[in-house]
C-alpha cells in the first residue's frame, strides 16, 4: 500500500508543481495578487506530498517491504536501524526522491520567508516549480522508486558494507542540500531577470541566506566525503582529482565565487550582470555533477552501478534549465542598471579578483574533468586526466588567492588606502614566518615547497586573525569573513603537511615482528577470526610500541559481509589531534605472515577541521542576517540599493 | 566614447586576453597529462612503450594471482585474448578478485611486465568499469553480466 501511496504522493507534487510553476510567473505581474496566493498554496502543498512520498519510502524500508525492488535491493531485516534510513539513499532512486524533498525544503522556505517581497517570491517560486516538475518527470519516468517485485523476495540482498559507516550514510545528504540550495538562488537569479529593472535589485540579498546554507553545506559535504576516502580507502590519500569528487569541488568554487560577488551586489551594486550569471553558473555546475554521478559515464574510484541511459534525461534536463537561465539573461540583462562605479584600489576589486581566480580554477577542473567525456564521444579513445594537471594550475592559484585574502575584508567599499592596509597586516608576515620557522625546526626532511605552504597558511590565519582583533565588539556576523577565511589557512596546513611530509610503509608481517614507519614502531601480533552481526572478519592485533612497552593496540580488520558475499578492509586509525597512524590490512600471505600498510599524517585532521571552521564562518554570517531585518549601514553614499 | 564605455571595453578586452590565454595553457597541459586506456590486445597491437604511463583494464585472469617477494603481488590481466602480466606493490583493493574486472595505472617496464602504481578499487559488487567492458566487448568476450 505505501509504495502506491508514494507513487500516487509523487503525481499530485508533480501537478502541484506544475501550479506553482505557472501561477508564480504569473504573480510576478503586480495586479495578480490571486496567482501569488495560488503559488504560494501550490508550494506549501507540494512540500507536503514530497514528504509524503519520502516518508512512505522510508516507512517500506523500516518493515523492509522487500516487494519495493530498491528496498530488496539495498536492504535486510538485519540491518541495524540507521543503515535502513540511510539505505533510502543508497541508491539512484531513493536519493533522486532525496534531491527532491530537499528541494521541497528550499521551496517552502522561500514560500514562508517571502523574502525580497511579493513579487520576486512569487517569481522565484514559478522558478522553482519548473525545476521540479522536470526533475519529478525524470523521477516518475526512469527512475520511480517504488517498482514492485512480485512474488517479492523473503529476504533482501542487504546495503553496500561500503556503506554502512556514518560518515557514508551523511554525505548525500550533506551535498544535496548544497547542490539544490544553487537551485534557490537560481530561482531567484532567474525570478530577478523576469522581473526586469529597479524591482529586481534586491535578489542577491534575498537569495543570500540560500546561498549561505548552499554553501556550507557543500563546503561540509565534501569535507565529509574526503575525509570518507580517507579513513575507508586503503591508500593514503584524501583527495584523487577523480571525477566524482571534481563533480562535488565544481560547484562550490562557483558557489564561493558568487557569495563574494553578490555581496559586491548587495552592498554597492556592483557586478550586477555577473552576479546573475554566477548564480546560473552555480547551479549548472550542480546539475553537470549530478549527471558526471548520476550516468555512469564516467570512471570514477568511487564508481557505483548505474544506468547511462538516463544521463541522456538529465543531460536534456540541463540543456533546459541552463539554457532557459541564459537565454532570459541575454535577453533582459540588458534592462538592468549597469554596476556602481569604484576605485581600483577598493574592496571591489578584490572581490574582482578573487572572482576571476575562482571561475580560472574552476575552468580548469571542469576541463579535466570533461575533457575524457568530449574525447570519448568525439573519437571513442578512453582517457584519464593525471592528478598533476589540476595541481599544476590549481596549488598557483590558490597559492595566489590566499597570499591576496587577507586584503579583502581590510579594505573600504568604493576607494580603499591600500598602504594602510598593507601596514595593518603587516604583523601578518610575523605570523608566517613563526608559521615557517617551526616547520622548518619540525619538519624532516626540510622541503621548500611545503615550508612555503605553511607559512602561506600562518599569513592567512594571521590575518584573518587581524581582522578579527580590528573588528572587537562588533556583531558575531562581521567576524564571519575572517573565521572563514582561517579555516581554509587551517585546511592547507594540513593539506601541505600530509602531501609533502607523509610517510608509509608496506610489508609482509609474521607474528612478532616489528616494523617502523615515521615516528612509530609497531608489533604485529598475528590475526584472529571474528563473527560480526551480518559478516565474519580477520582482524589483526598490532601494538603500538614506546621500547618494549606496549602504548597501545590497534585492528585493522577485513570483513566479508553474509549478503552478497562482499568484502570489505576497515583500516584503523589512531589520531594525536596533530598526526594520524593508519594501518590497513592487506591479504593472507600464509604461516600467519600478511601484508600490512601504514601511513603517517602530520596534521592530517586539520584539513576537515578547516572545512568545520569555514562553515562555521558561514553559519554566522547566516544568523547575523536572520536576526537582522534591518539593511547593514552602507559606508559610501553613492549608489545605494533600494532598502527592502 | 564615453569613459563608461571605454572602460568596458579594456575590460572586455582583457577578460578575452586572459581566457584565450587562460584555454591555450589548459589545453596544453591536459596533452602532457592525457593517461591513456589500453586493453591488453591494444597493449601488444600498439606496442605500447616502456616507461609510459596507461590505464589497463580487463579480467584479472583465472588462477593467476601469486605473491613475489615482499609486498608484491602478481596477476596477469586478460581480455580472454591477450593477456598481460601485472605487478604491483600495496594493499590491494578488498574487492579485487580473480575473474572480475579490474583497472591499473602503470608503466610498462623492459621485460613487457606492467608495473602497476595503483589499482582501481570498485565500490561495488556489481559494478563493471566501462571501460573493462569495452575492452571485453572488442574482443568479442563480452557476454551481459559475464565476468562476474
Amino acid at each position: 500500500m505505501t509504495g502506491e501511496l508514494g507513487q500516487l504522493s509523487l503525481c499530485f507534487a508533480l501537478a502541484l508543481s506544475l501550479v506553482m510553476a505557472n501561477a508564480g510567473i504569473l504573480g510576478a505581474k503586480d495586479a495578480n495578487a490571486t496567482a501569488r496566493r495560488i503559488a504560494h498554496g501550490a508550494a506549501m502543498g507540494f512540500f507536503v506530498f514530497i514528504v509524503l512520498a519520502f516518508g512512505a519510502l522510508v516507512y517500506a524500508y523500516l518493515v523492509s517491504d522487500f516487494s519495493l525492488r530498491i528496498v530488496a535491493d539495498d536492504s535486510t531485516t538485519l540491518q541495524p536501524l540507521l543503515y535502513k534510513i540511510t539505505a533510502v539513499w543508497s541508491n539512484h532512486e531513493g536519493s533522486m526522491l532525496l534531491w527532491m524533498l530537499v528541494m521541497a525544503f528550499y521551496t517552502a522556505a522561500i514560500a514562508l520567508a517571502g523574502r525580497g517581497g511579493p513579487r520576486l517570491t512569487s517569481a522565484a517560486l514559478g522558478v522553482m516549480g519548473l525545476l521540479a516538475a522536470a526533475f519529478l518527470l525524470f523521477i516518475l519516468f526512469t527512475s520511480s522508486p517504488f517498482l514492485r517485485f512480485d512474488p517479492a523476495p523473503f529476504e533482501g540482498a542487504g546495503l553496500n558494507p561500503l556503506l554502512q559507516d556514518p560518515g557514508a550514510a551523511m554525505h548525500p545528504p550533506m551535498l544535496y542540500f548544497g547542490y539544490v540550495g544553487l537551485s534557490a538562488s537560481f530561482a531567484y537569479a532567474a525570478a530577478a531577470l523576469i522581473l526586469g529593472g529597479g524591482d529586481s535589485e534586491n535578489w542577491s540579498r534575498a537569495a543570500r541566506p540560500f546561498m549561505l546554507v548552499a554553501w556550507m553545506a557543500l563546503t561540509c559535504g565534501i569535507a565529509l566525503g574526503s575525509w570518507w576516502a580517507y579513513y575507508t580507502l586503503g591508500w593514503g590519500g584524501y583527495w584523487f582529482w577523480d571525477a566524482v569528487e571534481n563533480a562535488s569541488l565544481m560547484p562550490w568554487l562557483v558557489a564561493t565565487a558568487l557569495l563574494h560577488s553578490a555581496l559586491a551586489t548587495e552592498m554597492r551594486g556592483a557586478f550586477r550582470s555577473w552576479t546573475l550569471l554566477l548564480a546560473i553558473l552555480a547551479f549548472s555546475m550542480s546539475l553537470i555533477g549530478t549527471f558526471l554521478v548520476r550516468s555512469g559515464v564516467i570512471t570514477s574510484v568511487h564508481s557505483f552501478a548505474s544506468d547511462p541511459t538516463r544521463g541522456f534525461f538529465i543531460l536534456v534536463l540541463i540543456g533546459l534549465a541552463v539554457g532557459g537561465a541564459l537565454a532570459l539573461f541575454a535577453w533582459r540583462a540588458p534592462s538592468l542598471q549597469g554596476g556602481a562605479a569604484f576605485k581600483p584600489e577598493s574592496r571591489e576589486t578584490a572581490l574582482l579578483i578573487n572572482n576571476v581566480l575562482l571561475v580560472v580554477a574552476l575552468t580548469v577542473v571542469f576541463a579535466g574533468t570533461l575533457y575524457p567525456l568530449a574525447l570519448d564521444a568525439l573519437t571513442g579513445q578512453k582517457i584519464t586526466v593525471g592528478a598533476p594537471f589540476f595541481a599544476v594550475f590549481f596549488i598557483p592559484l590558490f597559492i595566489l588567492l590566499m597570499l591576496l585574502m587577507p586584503f579583502g575584508p581590510r579594505l573600504g567599499w568604493y576607494s580603499a588606502d591600500l598602504k594602510a592596509t598593507a601596514r595593518t597586516l603587516a604583523p601578518a608576515l610575523g605570523a608566517a614566518a613563526v608559521a615557517a620557522v617551526t616547520a622548518l625546526v619540525l619538519a624532516s626532511p626540510r622541503i621548500a615547497t611545503g615550508i612555503g605552504a605553511i607559512a602561506v597558511a600562518g599569513w592567512l590565519i594571521g590575518g584573518s586573525a587581524i581582522d578579527a582583533l580590528r573588528r572587537k565588539g562588533a556583531r558575531a556576523a562581521a567576524f564571519a569573513a575572517a573565521i572563514a577565511h582561517a579555516g581554509l589557512g587551517v585546511s592547507l596546513l594540513g593539506i601541505a603537511s600530509t602531501t609533502v611530509w607523509r610517510s608509509e610503509a608496506l610489508v609482509v608481517v609474521g607474528p612478532g615482528e616489528k616494523l617502523t614507519v615515521g615516528p612509530y614502531t609497531l608489533r604485529f601480533d598475528g590475526v584472529a577470526t571474528v563473527d560480526g552481526p551480518n559478516y565474519k572478519g580477520s582482524r589483526a592485533t598490532i601494538d603500538l610500541m614506546d621500547g618494549d612497552a606496549v602504548t597501545a593496540v590497534m585492528h585493522p580488520e577485513l570483513r566479508i559481509y553474509a549478503a552478497g558475499g562482499q568484502d570489505l578492509s576497515v583500516t584503523a586509525i589512531r589520531t594525536t589531534g596533530l598526526r594520524d597512524l593508519k594501518l590497513v590490512l592487506g591479504d593472507d600471505r600464509g604461516q600467519g605472515r600478511w601484508t600490512l600498510s601504514a601511513f603517517v599524517s602530520p596534521l592530517a585532521p586539520l584539513i576537515w577541521l578547516g572545512a568545520l571552521v569555514m562553515a562555521l564562518g558561514g553559519a554566522l554570517s547566516l544568523f547575523g542576517r536572520l536576526r537582522a531585518r534591518a539593511p547593514e549601514p552602507k559606508p559610501a553614499p553613492a549608489a545605494v540599493l533600494a532598502a527592502e | 566614447m564615453s569613459p563608461k564605455k571605454r572602460r568596458r571595453l579594456y575590460f572586455a578586452a582583457a577578460i578575452v586576453l586572459a581566457s584565450g590565454g587562460a584555454a591555450w595553457l589548459i589545453l596544453g597541459a591536459l596533452k602532457d597529462n592525457v593517461i591513456f586506456f589500453r586493453s591488453p590486445t591494444e597493449v601488444t597491437a600498439l606496442h605500447v612503450q616502456p616507461g609510459v604511463t596507461f590505464r589497463i583494464g580487463g579480467l584479472v585472469a583465472d588462477h593467476s594471482v601469486s605473491h613475489g617477494s615482499g609486498a608484491e603481488i602478481r596477476f596477469t590481466v586478460t581480455d580472454k585474448r591477450v593477456t598481460v602480466p601485472v605487478v604491483y606493490r600495496g594493499v590491494l583493493p578488498a574487492l579485487f578478485r580473480e575473474g572480475q574486472g579490474v583497472v591499473a595505472t602503470g608503466a610498462l617496464d623492459d621485460a613487457g611486465t606492467f608495473q602497476a602504481t595503483d589499482i582501481m578499487a570498485k565500490h561495488d559488487e556489481k559494478y563493471m568499469p566501462p571501460e573493462v567492458v569495452q575492452a571485453l566487448k572488442k574482443s568479442g568476450e563480452w557476454q551481459k553480466g559475464g565476468g562476474q
